[in-house]
C-alpha cells in the first residue's frame, strides 16, 4: 500500500527477519518466561534500598525534621532536590509518548512503553517528597479545598506549592490513564496467549475486554492523538509550576525568568539520560535488541545532545543576565556557586551536563552503546547536582551575611533518598517482568513501513504482501474434522523427520522437552512417539512443520507456533 | 443483525484491505472487524463514521476551566477576601496571573479524563468486561471480517476465498 512508503534513506527500526508474530512473541517472552536469578538479586537489593528508605521516612514524621540536616537558613535541600530531579526524569516519558507522537516520530514506538512507566514510577517518587518534608504531614489534606468546619477555610491560591499539588496530580493522573488505555491492546495480547488460568484471569482482568474492533481503534487512535496533545503542553506546564517555586521568589539565584523554559529542558535532558540508562539494559535482558536498535540509541543521544546545549546556553545566560543586570546580589550569587564553598558542586554540574554531552556530536561516540550508558549516568549525576546547586548555593548566602551558614545532609536525607531509588526500581523491575514492555501494537503497525524484512522485499522490488486466492481455506468449524487416516499420518512423519533430523538413541541422549514451555508431559510422550527427542530436533521446526505436526498430532492447532517452541528450544540447546 | 454470520481470516493488513474494499464493493455489509493492531484507513474503507471523541474532550476541557474559574474566584474573591502577601484582592482580573496555572491545569484534567472515561464507556470497555474477539489469534497477527449471511453463504464464501482470505468459517450467533 502507498501509505506503506518510506524513504530508502531510513534505516529499519526493526531488525531481522520479523513478522507480526513474531513480535508478538518476542514482546511477550519476558512476560511468560520465569524471573532468573539476577533478576531475583537485583529485585532483592532495590526492595533493601526501598525498606531503608521507608525506615528513614517513619523516623523522620514520628521524630522530626530536625533530623534532616536542614537549618534555619537553608530549609530545602535533598528534599525538594530530590523532588526537581525525580520530577524532571518523569518528563521524558511523557516526551517520548506525546511530542514524538505528535511530530509522528516512528522510533518512539519501541521506546514509549518503557519511558511512560519510568514516568509514572518517578512521579511518584517525586510526589513522596512533598508530603514528607511537611512539618506536620498528617495536616496534608489541608492543601485541598475541601468544605470544612472551619467556617469553611480555604486554601491560598497564589502559592505556586499549591499549584504544585495541581500540577503533579494532575500529570499523574492523565500518565497514568495515557499509559493504561495504550497497553490495553497488549494486555489482551498477552491474555489471548495466556496458558495458565490465573494468568488468563489477570491479564483479562487488566485489559478491559479489549476486542479490537474497527471502531475501537478508530476511537483509540483519536484518544491517543488528544491525549498527546493535551499532554505535551502538560509536560510543559508541570516543569514550569516546578520551576515557579523558585523563579516566583525574592531570592537572589532564585528570582529568573529564564527558569521555566529552562526547567523544562532540564527535564527531558535528565529524562532521556534515565530512558537511555534503563533501555540499554532492558534490550539486552528482555533480549529486545531487534527492537530497541543502536539506532534508537543514537536518536536519543541526539535528544540529550540537543538539550545538554540548551542547558548549557541557559547557564551562559543566566551567568550574563547577572553580571548585566548590576544588582550586586544576583551578581554575588553567582561569584559564590562559582568560587563559594560549594565550588566544587558547581563545577560537577557545569562538566556533566555542559561537556559532556557535547562529545555526542562524534558518530562514533552516540552510536556506541559503553558509551551512552556511562554519559546517561554522568548526566543525571549532573542534573541532580543542577537542582542542589540552584536550591543551597541560593540560600546559604543571600541578602543578610549575618545569616549565612552552611548545608551538609543527614544519613536520613541520604537514606530516603536512596530509599526512593529502591522504590523506582522495585517498581520497574516489577513493571518489566510483568507488563508488555513494547507496545506491540504500535510496533506492528510500523513493521511494514520500518522492518528489516519488508524493507528487503521492497527494496528487491518485490510485494510485501500477496493475495493467495482460495488457497488454505479449511472449511466451516460446523463441520466435522476430518480424521487422517494412517497411511497419510505415517508419510507425513517421515517428512517431519527428514527435515527435523532423526533421534538416534546409541549417540545421543533425549532431553528434557518438558522445558519448553507449552510442552507438557502428554506432549513430550506424543512428540517422543513421532520420533522428537532433542531440542536441537525441536529447534529446527518452521511453520511448515508446525503445521505438519498439528496434524498429526490433531490437537491444540497452533500452539506450538504461538508458544515459539523453536526459538524456546534453540535457547535451550544453547544453553546446555 | 444476521442470526448466521462468516468469519473470514486474514493474515496481512493489506490483503485484508484490500478484502473490505471488494466486498463492500460487492454491497455486503461487514459488520466488524477485528485486528490486533490499528490499519490505518480501515475505517474509511468500511465506511464507518468518524469519531466525536475529541469534541468531547474539547467540551470538557471548557467545562475544567469555568470550575477553576468559578471556584477561584469563589474562594479568593468572594469568600475570604485576604491580604496574602499584598496581592490584589479586590477583583479577579487583578490577581488573574496568579490563578492561571490552576486554570490550565483543571482544564487539561478535565478534558484529558472525562474524555477517557466516555471513551471507555462508549467502547464497552471495563475491568471485568468479558472479550468478545471471536479468536485469540486476532490480537495476534491475524484479522477476521464478520458478514452477516442472508441466504447467500456460498457465493459470499467464493468471493471471500477470491479476497485471500486463509480460513473462512460459518456459524450461528
Amino acid at each position: 500500500m502507498a501509505s506503506h512508503y518510506e524513504a530508502p534513506i531510513r534505516k529499519p527500526l526493526v531488525l531481522g527477519d520479523k513478522g507480526y508474530h513474531d513480535v508478538s512473541v518476542d514482546i511477550a517472552a519476558p512476560v511468560e518466561r520465569r524471573a532468573n536469578k539476577q533478576w531475583w538479586i537485583v529485585f532483592s537489593i532495590a526492595l533493601a534500598a526501598f525498606l531503608w528508605g521507608i525506615g528513614c521516612i517513619v523516623y523522620t514524621i514520628s521524630t522530626g525534621i530536625g533530623t534532616w540536616g536542614l537549618n534555619k537558613t537553608v530549609g530545602w535541600a535533598w528534599d525538594i532536590t530530590n523532588f526537581v530531579w525525580w520530577v524532571g526524569i518523569g518528563h521524558a516519558g511523557t516526551l517520548i509518548s506525546a511530542v514524538l507522537l505528535l511530530f509522528r516520530q516512528k522510533w518512539r514506538m519501541a521506546i514509549n512503553r518503557s519511558a511512560e512507566a519510568m514516568t509514572i514510577f518517578s512521579v511518584i517518587q517525586a510526589g513522596l517528597f512533598p508530603i514528607i518534608h511537611m512539618g506536620r504531614p498528617w495536616l496534608g489534606y489541608w492543601v485541598l479545598p475541601i468544605p470544612n468546619q472551619f467556617g469553611s477555610l480555604w486554601v491560598n491560591f497564589n502559592s505556586p506549592l499549591l499549584w504544585d499539588v495541581f500540577a503533579i496530580s494532575t500529570y499523574l493522573s492523565v500518565s497514568l490513564v495515557f499509559w493504561w488505555t495504550g497497553l490495553l491492546p497488549d494486555f489482551a495480547m498477552i491474555r489471548d496467549r495466556a496458558v495458565k488460568p490465573f494468568q488468563k484471569k489477570i491479564y483479562s482482568l487488566v485489559s478491559f475486554g479489549w476486542t479490537g474492533r474497527a471502531k475501537d481503534w478508530q476511537r483509540f487512535e483519536e484518544v491517543s492523538l488528544v491525549l498527546a496533545g493535551l499532554a505535551t503542553p502538560l509536560v510543559l506546564s508541570v516543569h514550569t509550576i516546578v520551576s515557579f517555586d523558585f523563579a516566583t521568589s525574592v531570592i537572589p539565584g532564585w528570582h529568573t525568568t529564564i527558569f521555566p523554559p529552562y526547567f523544562v529542558a532540564g527535564a527531558i535532558f535528565s529524562g532521556f539520560a534515565m530512558v537511555q540508562t534503563l533501555l540499554i539494559i532492558m534490550r539486552k535482558v528482555c533480549r529486545l535488541e531487534a527492537y530497541i536498535t543502536v539506532q534508537h540509541i543514537e536518536l536519543m543521544n541526539i535528544v540529550i545532545m540537543i538539550t545538554g546545549s540548551i542547558v548549557g546556553c541557559a547557564y551562559i545566560t543566566e551567568l550574563f543576565i547577572a553580571w548585566y543586570s548590576g544588582v550586586e546580589y544576583e551578581q554575588y550569587a553567582f561569584l559564590n556557586r562559582a568560587t563559594g564553598p560549594y565550588w566544587w558542586s558547581y563545577l560537577l554540574m557545569m562538566s556533566c551536563n555542559v561537556l559532556s554531552p557535547q562529545i555526542m556530536w562524534f558518530k562514533k561516540i552516540r552510536t556506541s552503546i559503553v558509551v551512552s550508558f556511562i554519559i546517561s549516568i554522568v548526566v543525571n549525576i549532573g542534573m541532580w547536582f543542577e537542582r542542589f546547586v540552584i536550591i543551597v548555593t541560593s540560600l546559604h548566602r543571600d541578602y543578610l551575611p549575618s545569616s549565612w551558614t552552611m548545608f551538609s545532609p543527614t544519613f536520613v536525607d541520604i537514606g530516603i533518598f536512596i530509599g526512593t531509588i529502591g522504590f523506582f526500581f522495585t517498581l520497574f523491575l516489577l513493571y518489566a517482568r510483568t507488563f508488555p514492555v513494547i507496545a506491540q501494537a504500535e510496533v506492528k503497525s510500523i513493521l511494514k513501513s520500518s522492518g528489516e524484512r519488508y524493507k528487503k522485499l521492497r527494496d528487491a522490488g518485490q510485494p510485501l504482501y500477496q493475495i493467495n486466492k482460495g488457497a488454505n481455506v479449511t472449511s466451516s468449524v460446523t463441520e466435522a474434522e476430518s480424521t487422517t487416516d494412517d497411511d497419510t499420518g505415517t508419510e507425513k512423519v517421515s517428512s517431519l523427520l527428514d527435515t527435523l533430523g532423526s533421534f538416534d538413541a546409541t549417540k545421543e541422549t533425549a532431553d528434557d522437552l518438558k522445558k519448553v514451555k507449552g510442552i507438557g508431559p502428554q506432549m513430550e510422550q506424543t512428540l517422543n512417539q513421532i520420533g522428537i527427542f532433542t531440542f536441537a530436533q525441536v529447534s529446527r521446526m518452521t511453520e511448515k512443520e508446525y503445521n505438519l505436526l498439528d496434524e498429526i498430532t490433531g490437537s491444540f492447532p497452533g500452539r506450538a507456533q504461538r508458544d515459539d517452541w523453536a526459538g524456546q528450544a534453540n535457547r535451550l540447546n544453547n544453553k546446555d | 443483525m444476521a442470526s448466521k454470520v462468516i468469519h473470514a481470516y486474514y493474515d496481512d493488513d493489506d490483503v485484508l484491505m484490500h478484502a473490505v474494499k471488494k466486498v463492500k464493493a460487492a454491497n455486503h455489509h461487514i459488520e466488524e472487524v477485528y485486528c490486533p493492531f490499528p490499519v490505518h484507513g480501515l475505517d474509511k474503507a468500511m465506511g464507518l463514521a468518524p469519531t466525536r471523541i475529541a469534541i468531547t474532550s474539547f467540551m470538557y476541557g471548557c467545562l475544567g476551566l469555568i470550575v477553576a474559574i468559578v471556584m477561584m474566584n469563589y474562594i479568593m474573591i468572594t469568600d475570604w477576601p485576604q491580604d496574602i502577601g499584598g496581592k490584589p484582592s479586590f477583583s479577579y482580573m487583578e490577581n488573574m496571573p496568579a490563578f492561571v496555572p490552576i486554570m490550565f491545569e483543571m482544564t487539561v484534567f478535565f478534558a484529558a479524563h472525562l474524555m477517557v472515561i466516555t471513551f471507555y464507556l462508549r467502547s464497552r470497555l471495563w475491568p471485568f468486561k468479558k472479550a468478545e474477539n471471536p479468536d485469540v489469534r486476532t490480537t495476534d497477527d491475524h484479522f477476521v471480517m464478520e458478514i452477516g449471511i442472508h441466504d447467500n453463504e456460498a457465493a459470499l464464501k467464493e468471493l471471500l476465498s477470491d479476497t485471500g482470505a486463509v480460513e473462512i468459517n460459518s456459524l450461528e450467533k
